[in-house]
């Protein structure tokens, strides 16, 4: 095991602040990509179901 | 098996899905392998003690960051050229995932460098070729938004796309042409690598990780895309109709 102790490993040998930093925000950024990416597929089944069938509007 | 048959939106949507599901588990599958190499299997560098460790993030974003853009470029390239609409949406299926890659490829290049160079940011020449890469990427799609119509706003965006294909070289080679703050490549063709082993291997398999999750997001994004343009269509109306059935049943 190259670390000691979880300690160790969440210290980053005092570099915490930008390793975590760079890695939260990443994993923020694919988290949000991928709901914002939902939310659009499900709005745009939304429209496509409420669109209205050709001739049927009479 | 005929490639065009997966030119129309119709077809390649349901293709779409399959591949973004094999391509999400593909990402996950990789990430799990690359952090484990880049935080249990990578040495501590002799210069930069753990903080290197930052390059496994760094490196694959920046790489996508200037490969979606080519392929967007591409996309948005053939959809002027033999004016197919499937093609523009990739392009506009890119940007946004483009955008992501760009942002974070700038947050944790500033992240890296607070702690090794002292600054989380200077106006040299790669950092600045990387920010004018986002406010590309942000532009082309400002640009697709604003106009209404979208064959006309895709002519529009796939001329801004095809000129700011001059910046990806800019951006890859400043580090050669400019003195800059910033490193020469990590990787090169030409030459050995200038790191450890285990250290590249980290580093290589998070940029496939990377990659197959951006296939994921545009092939995801894509298919909202399709759903949109199409809505007035038949096929469309049907498959979301059928959907919304099928959840009520299940439900």
């Amino acid at each position: 095991m190259k670390w000691q102790s979880l300690e160790h490993f969440l210290a980053m040998g005092g570099y915490a602040l930008y390793v975590w930093g760079s890695y939260a925000v990443t994993v923020a950024v694919v988290a949000l990509e991928l709901a914002l990416l939902r939310a659009r597929t499900k709005a745009a089944r939304r429209a496509a179901a409420a669109a209205p069938v050709p001739g049927d509007d009479a | 098996m005929n490639l065009f048959y997966y030119a129309a939106p119709q077809t390649f949507y349901p293709l779409a899905g399959r591949m973004a599901r094999v391509f999400y588990a593909l990402a996950a599958a990789l990430g799990a392998a690359g952090l484990y190499i880049g935080f249990f299997v990578a040495p501590t560098d002799a210069q930069q003690g753990e903080g290197y460790r930052i390059i496994f993030i760094h490196v694959p974003t920046a790489w996508m960051s200037m490969f979606l853009y080519v392929v967007m470029a591409f996309w948005a390239a053939v959809g002027l050229s033999f004016n197919t609409r499937l093609s523009a949406m990739m392009a506009q299926a890119i940007a946004p995932t483009g955008a992501w890659m760009t942002f974070l490829a700038l947050w944790t290049g500033a992240l890296w460098g607070k702690p090794m160079w002292g600054t989380w940011w200077v106006w040299d020449a790669r950092l600045t070729s990387e920010l004018i890469l986002l406010f590309l990427y942000l532009g082309f799609m400002a640009l697709q938004a604003a106009i209404d119509d979208p064959r006309r706003a895709d002519r529009a965006g796939a001329m801004l796309a095809i000129v700011g294909v001059v910046n990806v070289p800019i951006i890859y080679f400043s580090v050669q042409w400019w003195n800059t703050l910033h490193q020469g490549a990590s990787v090169s063709l030409t030459r050995s690598p200038s790191m450890a082993t285990t250290m590249l291997w980290g580093m290589l398999v998070m940029a496939l990780a990377f990659w197959m999750y951006c296939l994921g997001a545009t092939l995801t994004r894509v298919r909202a895309i399709i759903l949109e343009r199409e809505r007035r269509s038949d096929w469309a109306r049907d498959l979301a109709r059928g959907a919304k059935a099928g959840k009520e049943a299940s439900a």
